[in-house]
């Protein structure tokens, strides 16, 4: 269980996450939802010690994160942000492989490479896998971080919107290999997410943020509500029960 | 080419170059001639190591190919402190006579100085690199507008005496540095050899980085502190030299097409000796010392440069 205990962050005299406290289950995937500017991503690198607290405490497994050593951790939790521009010229291969670095520091042993085979397997890359990444299209590039982090093979999975630049075929496609490595393999997967429908349709828990505060948390069905949006998000979405999901009508 | 076949051809280069600079057109006694110039090659490959050693490593950090350790004023300093010795104590002090003492005294001034620079930078926790950069180039500026002032008041045959110091030499290494240099080298190089398994990692950018479990800062900081240290005795060794760094780091990543560190850092040495071997020997054989080694080495090794960028380019 990750906890986070009234976790802060200023940047000058602006406070970009109030004194927040969280809690993420094991086993589940939970989504950080809301508005741009509301802390999301930030809270999330601050639990992912890639920024440094202002405040309060992150438990890993009751371990506060400072406390751990860097090494450590990188076998437990791994992040992913949104922008990843890299200055080197790498192949999907290379780079996927750099996931085993917590292992193998760099020496990548037979296992390792196994691992690396399955993570570029999951993300459907097997054919582009000699390819570099600047010969790739953003959707392509985003699945190639992607397997990185799955080759890390950590318990805890952050991920900062890892569904920008995909399409809606790939974008189902992560999600749902997102939901088979919880309920697989029993990870632990936190994502910051913006189109509200994948969040109703593919996590357990949500929390809703807003100017660095949570609004609101809960189990999916609670919050995917009119009510509770409205309050997150300022605007009126109409929630309807398609099949067995509930899908927010705010296009129109 | 395979990359056992590219290090052949190389070690081959820097060979047969080190080998013609000493052997070719000896006049007068062996004994004489071959151990002095074994003594400017033995330099050139701890200068032109260290050089490129300290450039990829400085590249990987700042994940900038276009910069090199000079940019944090090294270079400035050392013209500062020989300019600054000779403006206040004249061409026949002591410390311009006595290369020893000259040596000791850039050496450490500039150690001193980057240890300074980074205490001051990175006390507060999170600080950027690029920030780092930045007040070394002010600094930098700095040194060079105060060397500039003391060098028009300078008498000109003193300022001559300046100038020399402006450009890299090999003609003056004598042993006894040229040893204490080795072994400072070797000892900084030994110490480094911990966290060159972090510069693969290191090239992915900080987040990656500490994704990955590297303790960012605490490598940084003592990679940091490394690339001061070996400029600074090349530098303090031969003059400054920081301008080859650029060069044989960008050759090394045209030439070897990968971004593993195991690669590129024994590549970009062997180019950097070559380099300067071969500027060395146009330098005293064919040009008669009438031109410096800059100027041969950025001419030859720019055409080369633009060269790789056009063929990349075509396929």
């Amino acid at each position: 269980m990750i906890e986070v205990k009234n976790v802060s962050k200023k940047y000058g005299n602006k406070t970009v996450v109030e004194p927040v406290s969280v809690n993420v289950a094991k086993g589940k995937i939970t989504s950080f939802i809301g508005p741009n500017g509301a802390g999301k991503s930030t809270l999330l690198s601050m639990m992912s010690r890639l920024i440094t607290k202002d405040s309060g405490e992150v438990l890993i497994d009751g371990v506060e994160l400072g406390k751990s050593k860097s090494s450590d951790l990188a076998k437990k939790i791994s992040i992913l942000k949104q922008s990843n521009h890299l200055n080197v010229r790498l192949s999907v291969r290379d780079l996927v492989a750099f996931g085993r670095f917590p292992y193998s520091q760099g020496r990548l042993s037979k296992e390792d490479w196994v691992f690396v085979d399955e993570a570029i397997r999951y993300m459907e890359l097997d054919d582009m896998q000699e390819k570099f990444l600047d010969q790739l299209s953003g959707g392509q590039k985003q699945r190639a971080f992607i397997a990185m982090t799955l080759a890390q093979d950590t318990e805890y999975i952050l991920l900062d919107e890892p569904l920008n630049n995909l399409d809606m075929k790939h974008s189902v496609q992560i999600m749902k290999v997102l939901r088979r490595l919880v309920d697989e393999l029993g990870k632990t997967i936190v994502i910051v997410i913006h189109d509200i429908n994948f969040a109703s349709c593919y996590s357990d828990h949500i929390v809703a943020l807003k100017n660095g505060r949570i609004v609101k948390e809960g189990p999916t069905d609670e919050m995917i509500d009119t009510d509770v949006l409205r309050e997150v998000y300022d605007m009126d979405i109409p929630v309807q029960t398609i099949g067995d999901h509930k899908i927010c009508v705010y296009f129109a | 080419m395979t990359l056992k076949w590219k290090f052949s051809l190389l070690a081959a280069a820097s060979a047969a170059c080190a080998l013609l600079f000493i052997f070719w057109n000896v006049i007068g006694s062996w004994d004489y001639v071959v151990p002095r110039r074994s003594l400017k090659i033995a330099a050139i490959i701890l200068t032109g190591g260290a050089i490129a050693f300290s450039t990829v490593v400085f590249q990987t950090l700042t994940n900038n190919r276009i910069l090199t350790p000079s940019i944090i004023g090294l270079d400035s300093l050392y013209m500062l402190i020989q300019t600054g010795i000779i403006f206040l104590y004249g061409s026949a002090s002591i410390n311009m006579l006595n290369k020893n003492i000259n040596f000791f005294v850039s050496a450490v001034c500039m150690i001193l100085f980057a240890g300074l620079l980074y205490r001051f930078l990175f006390r507060r926790e999170g600080q950027s690199i690029y920030f780092l950069l930045l007040v070394g180039i002010i600094l930098g500026t700095f040194f060079g507008s105060v060397t500039t002032f003391m060098q028009v008041l300078l008498d000109p045959n003193e300022f001559a005496i300046v100038q020399d110091r402006m450009f890299a030499s090999f003609n003056n290494v004598n042993t006894d540095l040229l040893v204490l240099s080795v072994i400072v080298v070797a000892l900084v190089s030994l110490y480094s050899l911990r966290f060159t398994k972090y510069l693969d990692v290191l090239s992915l950018g900080r987040e990656h980085a500490v994704n990955l479990g590297v303790n960012y800062d605490h490598v940084v900081k003592r990679l940091l502190m490394v690339v001061a240290v070996l400029i600074s005795v090349a530098t303090a060794l031969v003059g400054p030299i920081t301008f080859l760094g650029l060069l044989v780091a960008n050759v090394a990543y045209q030439f070897f097409g990968t971004y593993r560190h195991s690669v590129l850092i024994p590549g970009s040495m062997l180019i950097s000796i070559i380099a300067l071997t071969g500027g060395q020997f146009i330098v005293e054989r064919i040009f008669t010392f009438s031109t410096t080694l800059s100027v041969i080495i950025n001419f030859v090794g720019g055409v080369y440069f633009i060269y790789l960028l056009l063929r990349e380019n075509k396929s």
